[in-house]
């Protein structure tokens, strides 16, 4: 990179002042160290503080099992759905001018910058007791709020924008011309998707993918506004997490914690993998 | 829906999945909050809202929010700048772990600061030696806004950084700038858009935090109670006329705030050129 070469330059030059560069990078490395690296590793480290065997046994406790499949559950449901729906949304915005479509898009961001409690809320407000639905679905045998459809809901909700900001920026950049030729050319539309739109945006949408399960499970204020916090039933890991932890049972709360930071690092790994594959097949298609 | 001619197909399919899913998810319930709130009188809305702990709770989230976002604008930038510019030992682990607050779940984020600065904890016994309580205070609010809001930063002014131009710097130096000028006239002014743009998405996300907040703060009403937790607690004593009013005042709060970033967003493109 040449900012880079000529910081290097300059720093080669005689009499050149070199200590803001190292004050700076030791200021950079102090905050990232304090601030990230540290809690990091005081999750571990408070998780495994009584021992192996309290440890598993915290991971190896029935309610603990019970907030896992919850949680894979959710997501199981969760990512999909917005896969799915984020494809399509940056189908339509990034391919096609129509009016309202930049309303459209502040719509798809809105729930980044609401908070989850509100997320919750909301559909308490919706199909909760008091709510416009509420009591209509209880009749039915089919609560949403305090159950499992509500936990869902809420996840939905915080985490529709991942795929879709993910997609529609990189679609808008890419254009739409190799799709337009097949098209000319007398592929389906599903042949089109599959050949050639797919294989441009699968990076793109890993990336939204990764991130949109790792908040799908680590969600915590939305989902514990219509959860109920009912153990073994309604109880999800991050969730879980805050009960360990209001009984002050620290080690095992931080044992649960402690799968939930695993499943941060492999995002992080993830993620910096992805970035790296689409750095490369970026620089081969413009070789 | 209006659309200009197209050849590419799948446009009803396509509209037709997002406008389903997101009215449905998103423009229903947040509707139902709106039309909630309007089944209270004028009256209770004032007195929901003036109430003075509801107030105490806005300052509380507000004045942390700021203060957080202050710091990470600080913190922030100088990481970006070493990121960018700088030769550094594990540069890609470094990079990679800047991510942490977006990929750690708020809850875990919650429980290990508050064990971290909590008066015997590892930093915070050291900050008690100083006669400084961080844990159950406000300054326990900012500190966890800081780990959460400190990605914003980084993330939004690494790109721009990446992508000055080199000649304006090379200019300047042979024409026998000193290094800080250099920096205050020629690098810093187009960042300016970018850093504003990561302060206020710090501060939005500030404003509305939950998990990592309430492990840490202390949760004292008139002191440490965030607005969130607020609407939390009136929740659990069934006042839902209560949480709807402070809710609807929350998103109208996050509507401008939407807008604002979105408008700096737009001045970031257009002094960086970038569409």
């Amino acid at each position: 990179m040449h900012t880079q070469t000529l910081a290097l330059d300059r720093l080669d030059q005689p009499g050149a002042r070199q200590w803001p560069r190292y004050v700076l990078t030791g200021l950079a490395i102090f905050i990232i160290g304090l601030f990230l690296l540290l809690p990091l590793a005081a999750v571990l480290i408070e998780a495994f503080s009584e021992g192996w065997d309290l440890y598993v046994q915290a991971i190896n406790d029935r309610y603990t099992w019970e907030a896992i499949k919850l949680t894979l559950l959710v997501a199981a449901v969760v990512v999909p759905l917005n896969t799915v729906f984020g494809i399509a949304a940056a189908w339509m915005i990034a391919r096609f001018q129509f009016t309202g479509r930049g309303a459209l898009t502040t719509l798809i961001d809105l729930p980044f910058s609401i908070s989850p409690v509100i997320a919750g809320l909301i559909f308490v407000l919706v199909f909760g007791a008091h709510g416009w639905f509420g009591s209509w679905f209880a009749e039915q045998g089919f609560p949403i709020i305090f159950a499992v459809p509500g936990i869902i809901l809420a996840t939905l909700f915080v985490t529709v924008p991942f795929v879709a900001r993910e997609l529609i920026p990189l679609m808008q950049e890419q254009g739409s011309e190799e799709e337009e030729a097949a098209i000319a050319l007398g592929a389906g539309s599903w042949t089109m998707f599959r050949k050639i739109t797919l294989p441009k945006i699968k990076w793109g949408l890993l990336y939204g993918i990764i991130l949109c399960n790792a908040r799908a499970m680590g969600e915590f204020g939305a989902v514990s506004v219509v959860s109920g916090h009912i153990r073994g039933q309604t109880n999800t890991l991050p969730l879980h997490v805050e009960i360990l932890y209001n009984e002050y049972n620290f080690t095992a709360a931080f044992a649960v914690a402690s799968l939930l930071a695993g499943l941060a690092i492999l995002t992080l790994v993830l993620k910096s993998l992805v970035e790296w594959q689409q750095a490369r097949s970026l620089e081969r298609a413009t070789q | 829906m209006k659309r200009s001619f197209s050849i590419l197909p799948g446009f009803r399919l396509a509209s037709g999945i997002t406008l389903f899913y997101l009215s449905l998810l998103v423009l229903i319930p947040l509707c139902a909050l709106v039309w909630k709130t309007t089944e209270l009188s004028l009256d209770e809305l004032v007195a929901t809202l003036t109430n003075s702990r509801v107030l105490a709770s806005f300052r509380v989230s507000i004045l942390t929010a700021l203060a957080a976002a202050l710091i990470n604008l600080f913190l922030g930038f100088v990481i970006a700048w070493v990121l960018v510019r700088y030769p550094m030992p594990f540069k890609r682990l470094f990079d990679a772990v800047i991510d942490l607050p977006f990929a750690l779940p708020t809850a875990v984020a919650g429980i290990v600061l508050a064990a971290l600065y909590a008066p015997d904890g590892w930093i915070g016994s050291f900050f008690t030696e100083l006669g400084i309580r961080i844990a159950y205070t406000p300054l326990g609010i900012v500190v966890a806004l800081m780990f959460i809001g400190l990605p914003f930063v980084v993330r939004t002014v690494e790109p721009v950084l990446q992508d000055l131009d080199s000649q304006l710097e090379e200019a300047a130096q042979s024409l026998g700038a000193s290094p800080w000028t250099i920096f205050r006239r020629v690098l810093f002014p187009p960042l300016i858009p970018a850093l504003l743009t990561g302060f206020a998405l710090a501060f939005a996300r500030g404003l509305g935090e939950y998990g990592s907040v309430i492990f840490i703060a202390g949760n004292m009403p008139m002191v440490s109670e965030i607005v969130p937790l607020l609407i939390i607690t009136k929740l659990e004593q069934y006042d839902y006329a209560g949480a709807t009013a402070i809710g609807l005042m929350m998103l109208v709060v996050a509507f401008i705030m939407l807008l604002v970033i979105n408008m700096l967003q737009a001045w970031t493109r257009k002094r960086t050129g970038k569409l």
